[in-house]
Formats: C-alpha cells, sequence, structure tokens
C-alpha cells in the first residue's frame, strides 16, 4: 500500500484537477462513503452532443479517493455520458497504476461512482427534455 | 503476570507473553504492533482456553439440567456473574445482566425503563462525546416517548463544560453519559455528575465500554444507577457484555426480551416472571464467553486495575513525548493531553496527510490502528474534523510499540513529503 503514494498520487491529492463548481450544470451527483466519511460531488455540462463539455469535482476525503477522483474526471472530458456509464473499476486501477487493497477499494472507487450517478442523471435530463 | 501492587509497573515482557495474537506476523513479516484496543482488546491464552474447556469438558445447557455436567456450567456461568458483582463493586450479582455487548445493555434500558418511565416532554441530557451506542438509543426513545434530547457541551478539546448543569438538569429524567471518551480518551467526572443529577431526581446511565477496561470501577462510589459495559473491550470474548442496575430499578422494570428461561410460570393466557437478574435473560444464554469473561476478570484482577492505570498513564506520557517533535512537523493531538485526565489514547491528524491514509501507511509496518469518525458522527461535526487516526494502548503495549508508531508517523511524513 506504501507504493500507491506515489508522487503523481501526491500531486492530484494536493492539486486536484477540475477541483470546484460549475456556473450551471446540466447533471450533479453526490454521495458519501459512511465508513471514513469522505464525500464527493461531481458536476458535469453536455453539449449538443451529449458529450462533456465540461466538468467538475468537490469534496473531501483520503488521498486514495481524491487523487482516483481528480484522474478519472480529467479523462472524462470530451467523453460521451454513454461512455461514462459503461466505466468498470479498471479505469480507475489502470489510472492509479497499481492494486489498491481491498480495505481501501472503497475510498478509490467513491469517485467512479459518483461520476456514473451524474452521467446517469444527464442521460435522464436528455431524455426528459 | 506482574502481580505487585507497586505504581511503577514493569509487566511487560510476561503479559505480552500471555497474549498469543502478539507472536503473529504481518504478511510482510512485520511483527504486529496492535494499537487499536479502544476498538477490542486482543485475548490472553487464559481466555481462550476457558472457551475451549467449556466445550470441550462440560457443554451442557443451564439452570435447568440436574446432570453433573450441566450443574457444573451454571455454577461457572453464576461465578462469572459473581466476579463482575465483585469487579464493579455492585451489592450483589443479581444486579448484574447478561447483554451481547454494551449496545444491547443500553438498549435494554432504553426499551425497559424508558419505555415504562419516560414520558412526553422528559428530557434526557446526554453529553456532546457520546458514541453511537449511546445516542441512536436515545433518540430512538425519544421519537417513541415525545421525550427530548439535550446535551452537555464539550470545548474545543472534548473537555465537558458544567457550568449550566444545572440548568440543562431541569426537567431531565435521564442523564446518559460516558465514563471515558472512545475518540479522544477523555476521563468524565462521573461521579459529580451522577451527584448534580440525582439532586434533580434524575437517574443515570453510565456508558462504561471504555473505563471499565482502564480503570477501577466501583459503580456504588460512583452511585451510577445503570453501567454498561462490553467484555471484548477489556480481554474477554466478543458477543457478550454486562448491564449493572440498581436492584430497585431493575426490580420495577418490565422485561426486555421475552422467552424462556425468563419466566416464572407460563399459561396459555398470561406469564409471571423470574427473578432478577434472570428476568432479563431470555432465551439460552451465551455461556461460553460469559464464563471465559470471568477468566478475563481474573486476569484483570491479579494483574491489578491500579496497574493498569498506571501502566497506561505512563505509557501515554512516553507517547506525548515522543509525538512532541513531530507537533512542529504538523502533527495536531485532540483531547485532553493531560495524562491525568486521558485514558490511553492519541488521536490524531499528521500535516494534511488523511487518517485513512495514515493508518494504510502505518499498516505496512504492522502498527494497527484505527482511522475514522470511531463512531462519534456528532463529536466530529462539533470539533470540526472529517476525521481522526487513533492509537489506543493497554496492557500489552510497551514504549517499542509508541517507537514503532512514531516510526510509522516518520515513514509518512516521508512519503507524504512533509518537511
Amino acid at each position: 500500500m506504501d507504493d500507491f503514494y506515489r508522487d503523481f498520487i501526491l500531486d492530484h491529492y494536493r492539486n486536484p484537477r477540475n477541483f470546484g463548481h460549475l456556473p450551471a450544470p446540466d447533471a450533479v451527483a453526490e454521495d458519501r462513503n459512511p465508513l471514513c466519511g469522505d464525500e464527493m460531488r461531481v458536476e458535469i455540462e453536455v453539449d449538443d452532443a451529449g458529450n462533456v463539455a465540461d466538468i467538475r469535482f468537490s469534496g473531501k476525503g483520503c488521498a486514495i479517493s481524491q487523487a482516483s477522483a481528480s484522474m478519472l474526471v480529467e479523462s472524462a472530458k470530451g467523453k460521451s455520458l454513454e461512455s461514462l456509464i459503461a466505466l468498470g473499476e479498471a479505469s480507475v486501477l489502470e489510472n492509479v497504476g497499481i492494486d489498491i487493497s481491498p480495505t481501501r477499494m472503497k475510498c478509490a472507487m467513491l469517485g467512479l461512482s459518483v461520476l456514473k450517478s451524474a452521467a446517469l442523471a444527464g442521460l435522464a435530463k436528455a431524455g426528459s427534455e | 503476570m506482574n502481580r505487585g501492587a507497586s505504581a511503577t509497573v514493569t509487566p511487560d515482557l510476561n503479559v505480552r507473553a500471555d497474549f498469543p495474537i502478539l507472536k503473529e506476523r504481518t504478511s510482510r513479516g512485520k511483527p504486529l504492533i496492535y494499537l487499536d484496543s479502544a476498538a477490542t482488546s486482543q485475548k490472553p491464552q487464559a481466555v481462550i482456553d476457558a472457551i475451549a474447556r467449556y466445550y470441550s469438558e462440560y457443554n451442557a445447557n443451564i439452570h435447568r439440567g440436574v446432570y453433573e455436567i450441566a450443574a457444573r456450567a451454571t455454577d461457572a456461568f453464576e461465578e462469572a456473574r459473581a466476579k463482575v458483582a465483585r469487579f464493579l463493586n455492585a451489592a450483589e450479582p443479581a444486579e448484574i445482566v447478561w447483554t451481547r455487548n454494551a449496545t444491547e445493555a443500553i438498549n435494554l434500558v432504553a426499551w425497559s425503563w424508558g419505555g415504562a418511565n419516560l414520558h412526553a416532554g422528559d428530557i434526557i441530557l446526554l453529553t456532546q462525546l457520546e458514541h453511537h451506542s449511546n445516542l441512536v438509543p436515545w433518540q430512538l426513545l425519544a421519537e417513541r416517548t415525545g421525550a427530548h434530547l439535550r446535551y452537555i457541551p464539550v470545548d474545543d478539546r472534548g473537555e465537558p463544560i458544567l457550568d449550566d448543569l444545572d440548568t440543562l438538569l431541569q426537567g431531565c429524567a435521564l442523564v446518559a453519559l460516558t465514563h471515558v471518551s472512545n475518540t479522544l480518551g477523555t476521563i468524565l467526572p462521573v461521579a459529580e455528575i451522577v451527584a448534580r443529577a440525582h439532586s434533580t431526581g434524575a437517574i443515570v446511565l453510565v456508558d462504561g465500554a471504555q473505563a471499565a477496561p482502564h480503570l477501577a470501577v466501583d459503580v456504588r462510589a460512583l452511585d451510577a444507577d445503570f453501567y454498561a459495559l462490553s467484555a471484548h473491550k477489556m480481554l474477554g470474548p466478543t458477543g457478550i457484555g454486562v448491564l449493572y442496575g440498581k436492584r430497585r430499578l431493575l426490580e420495577a422494570m418490565p422485561p426486555f426480551l421475552s422467552g424462556g428461561d425468563m419466566i416464572r410460570s407460563v399459561s396459555y393466557e398470561r406469564s409471571t416472571f423470574n427473578e432478577l437478574p434472570w428476568k432479563f435473560e431470555a432465551g439460552t444464554s451465551n455461556i461460553a464467553d460469559a464464563i471465559a469473561f470471568g477468566t478475563a476478570i481474573d486476569y484483570l484482577e491479579a494483574y491489578g486495575m491500579e496497574n493498569v492505570r498506571a501502566h497506561e498513564r505512563a505509557l501515554l506520557a512516553y507517547a506525548f513525548e515522543r509525538l512532541a517533535p513531530l507537533e512542529a512537523r504538523g502533527l495536531a493531538i485532540y483531547g485532553p493531553h493531560d495524562v491525568e485526565r486521558s485514558s490511553g489514547v492519541v488521536s490524531m491528524n499528521f500535516a494534511d496527510i488523511h487518517a485513512h491514509d495514515l493508518a494504510s501507511i502505518l499498516d505496512t509496518e504492522g502498527v494497527c490502528i484505527r482511522a475514522g469518525h470511531h463512531c462519534t458522527m456528532p463529536l466530529m461535526a462539533r470539533l470540526d474534523l472529517a476525521a481522526t487516526a487513533r492509537a489506543s494502548f493497554y496492557i500489552y503495549n510497551d514504549r517499542r510499540d509508541v517507537d514503532a508508531l512514531v516510526a510509522g508517523l516518520e515513514k509518512a511524513a516521508t512519503i507524504f513529503r512533509i518537511s
């Protein structure tokens, strides 16, 4: 587990990319990990083609949850909402490039879960318009 | 084991040998450095053996068998109860009710005493330090009865503020408070609070889950009306706990769970109930673990509760001394930071390292600590903390464990580039 905390992970933890809020997001989702109190919120602006025009995340948590979310959110820009919903755990593990101990998997996957919820909310909104 | 009564105990070497798990190594080959006894304690070989002996030599149901091993099981079970009564200085064993744990003991009082005695508009007074186990049952009881919750506030160090206690006690039917904070280690002035609560006619329940393992508890000196504890935090097995209650109160209370063993006679129309303490022990009890808890109490009494306290105080002082240099590098220690007013707990955060990351890094060195909100979410919000890393000590810990903790924190500082 100590191998996890490499420079680029710490960089994403201390300088998370796309951190904050959008002025008028089309889709929003948030969740918390009740075990450790980690909180995460994802906001997405969707373009006319149904792709991610802009995205922000916010919240607080450990290096694993924050860095995993930062990398995932960064890679989500320009992607279709459908492709985000199809993302699996492997997408997070490829970003961090190392196995995560079972006790910390929930931390690593919090961003993925909230991103997919936001993408679903975006699709639901597009379908109802 | 050190059986001396001297205040300067150094029983480390012998005690450690009594706990087989401390000989284990982690998958990385590191010695196990167990600093999470506030979550659950380790068990001495004698306790483990007591469980095996019951199942392999005299396993039988209690209170009804006429054959030899049934009598032996009943005797051992009731003897364990008598040991708990003596350990807490209860007036008699009948005031000791077996439960699954402290949480169940508190729920027993909430349902049985609370259901019969609390009314709409009554006040239940808690402290802001409470573990969810001594908070949620009262929230639910308040919802059922129309009673209201009130809290004794704490300051930024987590010390209870008693200046307005007499005002808070107005209209108060029940005070439920922890004896020692599981999150911060704060020892509360329980005797003083009980006396002031009694002067206004309130009943007092003390959550002793974090106190009974570490302090000499005398329920009559405290004058507590109810006292709850869990065996697994004091060298005993999981699945067994205790509710102490004053006879006068327990006798007037309706049963909690009902069924076999708690009855005197049953007809198709109605039942009459057994006398104390069996009135509150429906169904077959956790016989093996109650007996093994008796063995745990034997161990603690042989060690001496004064020695437990002295050992932990010395270890805590050593920990504060070793951790002090790290405070300049961003280590924050919460709670009283005073060995006289703190049980063996160090709750902390280190610079911008999240408590879970700290616990993961310490884990790679075999150091087991707890990270999170410690089942005290309202207290964490009050102190404006998301999580803390908590190291907690018991009789089998020694200075080497503190050294390993400090070395683990140094490693975390290196990994997180904290200068």
